[in-house]
């Protein structure tokens, strides 16, 4: 895990995200499965947002993706990359690449789930290309 | 179907695009009077108000308040920037249905003035999705160019064609003295132009502004006997699209779903349509507008704009001739008020006559608020001059 990035704001866990939160720090990311009608989603939610239902489990996603799409934001110092990652369980979470030439991304090109800490210390999922550039 | 017997009455757009001297109520007090005025009403006639989260207060209150209106009907439903579009058709909703004889709808804003950034929506903490994307520093350019980004890998789409997009603008914004860019600028311009976020370089982004705009939608009766040019909502469709994480589609917009209801309404599709308002917050939106509003097949929106396909009189299809929120106005972030008011202007023929449409009967005037990526929310209307 990274060190603590003082320029990466923190999120504030409620009642129905502590759970997240807390797989987070173990370095797992959880995404919502919901058992009625088949459908996962992210962010999780304790209601099936496809269905209603309250029977969604969230499990621990494998942590391999691909990018889906992706923008280098040259304002920020230093640039950083905004991403839309696929996982492999067919889920896409809106998230940071990280630990990568900026200049040599693609769509389409593999990446894995690592953890930064945010400014509070709660650790965050971003995703780092495989073949570490 | 029956139309309600409601028309566009007035408008207007306030002349300032820097209102350092000026407080955000008065402008939206400086607005109404000027699209009463136009209508040849008095603040008396107002009986019906629509806004949305620009007016400063809890919802439509302490603008009500401030101007002193006397209504009977009140609405501050939020869709980011295409709110005024709806609120057009909630108008002629509400006086169909007998809440009110003539609405005012205003927007107004000086972020320029308080050099305050866009997009401060995704900094309130408390929101659902908060603790998802905070973390990731959104940035609103950034959604929009994740959708381009993609756009160009399924499509083929290219930054010199989006570029065309504000080609167009600059054109039209040329014969507009109010404009805030009214200088002709190149495709290289644009590719030369920073990036801010890849592919959208600094003059794919709308600009910033202060000022505003209003619109007085009044019961048929009252309008005929104004003695102005007469338009008439036709169509309305409104539309909310959002990711859940599975079916991720970042190259269609809600625009698909309110385009269709809109066309449904009128009885008339995209080939009528002789004049096109649609925002413009970023090169992208106009892109993929043009696509979902069906102008083009999905994925042409490229071929479809460049080489000057967006200019009036000499493109396919006459779209922003004001200049746009890429180069005219777009006050308080907000692009729908603006939209509106071009369309307007084209269907009385009171557009400037070198970018006046020819016969301009029809026209459309589209939103898309909030951030394209994430979340947000198209409004589309189709006006017809009687």
């Amino acid at each position: 895990m990274s060190s603590i990035d003082a320029a990466r704001p923190s999120p504030t866990p409620n009642a129905e995200t502590k759970e997240f939160w807390v797989a987070a720090a173990r370095g797992e990311l959880l995404f919502g499965d919901c058992r009625a009608c088949g459908e996962k989603h992210y962010y999780p939610r304790s209601i099936c947002p496809y269905c209603f239902s309250g029977e969604v489990d969230w499990p621990a996603t494998c942590g391999r993706g691909t990018i889906y799409s992706f923008s280098v934001v040259r304002r920020g110092n230093p640039p950083y990359v905004s991403a839309y990652v696929t996982l492999e369980e067919g889920v896409s979470v809106f998230t940071n690449i990280v630990n990568c030439d900026p200049e040599r991304l693609m769509i389409g090109q593999r990446v894995r789930l690592v953890f930064e800490v945010s400014h509070s210390g709660q650790p965050v999922a971003v995703f780092q290309p495989v073949d570490s550039c | 179907m029956t139309y309600p017997d409601a028309y566009i009455a007035g408008v207007y757009e306030h002349p300032t695009r820097l209102a350092t001297d000026k407080s955000v109520p008065q402008l939206h007090a400086e607005v109404a009077a000027g699209a009463l005025a136009d209508a040849g009403l008095s603040k008396r006639d107002i009986d019906g108000y629509f806004c949305a989260g620009d007016a400063p207060g809890v919802g439509p209150l302490s603008i009500i308040e401030y101007m002193g209106l006397n209504v009977r009907h009140a609405d501050s439903t939020d869709i980011g920037g295409s709110s005024p579009i709806a609120h057009v058709a909630y108008a002629a909703q509400a006086i169909a249905a007998g809440k009110c004889n003539v609405a005012l709808i205003t927007t107004a804003g000086r972020p320029r003035a308080a050099a305050e950034a866009p997009g401060s929506l995704t900094e309130i903490p408390d929101y659902p999705e908060s603790g998802f994307e905070l973390p990731y520093r959104p940035s609103l350019v950034a959604g929009y160019a994740m959708c381009a980004k993609r756009h160009m890998h399924e499509f083929g789409t290219t930054s010199a064609q989006l570029a065309w997009i504000k080609v167009a603008a600059s054109h039209h914004a040329q014969h507009n003295p109010h404009a805030l860019l009214r200088k002709v600028v190149t495709v290289d311009d644009v590719l030369g132009s920073p990036m801010v976020a890849d592919p959208l370089h600094r003059l794919d982004c709308c600009i910033m502004t202060d000022g505003g705009g209003a619109i007085i939608v009044a019961r048929g009766e009252i309008a005929r006997a104004l003695g102005r040019p007469r338009v008439r909502m036709r169509g309305f469709g409104e539309s909310v699209k959002y990711q859940l994480g599975s079916h991720i589609d970042l190259t269609t917009t809600a625009g698909l779903k309110s385009g269709r209801m809109a066309y449904e309404e009128a009885g008339v599709g995209p080939q009528d349509i002789r004049y096109l308002s649609t925002y413009d917050s970023f090169t992208i939106t106009v892109l993929l507008a043009l696509e979902d509003l069906g102008f083009c097949a999905k994925g042409e929106g490229g071929r479809f704009a460049e080489d000057g396909g967006l200019i009036s009189a000499t493109g396919r299809l006459a779209v922003n001739t004001d200049g746009g929120g890429l180069c005219n106005n777009h006050p308080a972030h907000r692009g729908g008020m603006t939209k509106v008011i071009e369309a307007t202007r084209q269907l009385r023929g009171e557009a400037h006559p070198a970018v006046q449409v020819r016969n301009c009967d029809l026209a459309m005037a589209h939103g898309t608020g909030g951030m394209l990526d994430r979340r947000h929310g198209c409004a589309t209307i189709i006006l017809e001059r009687e």
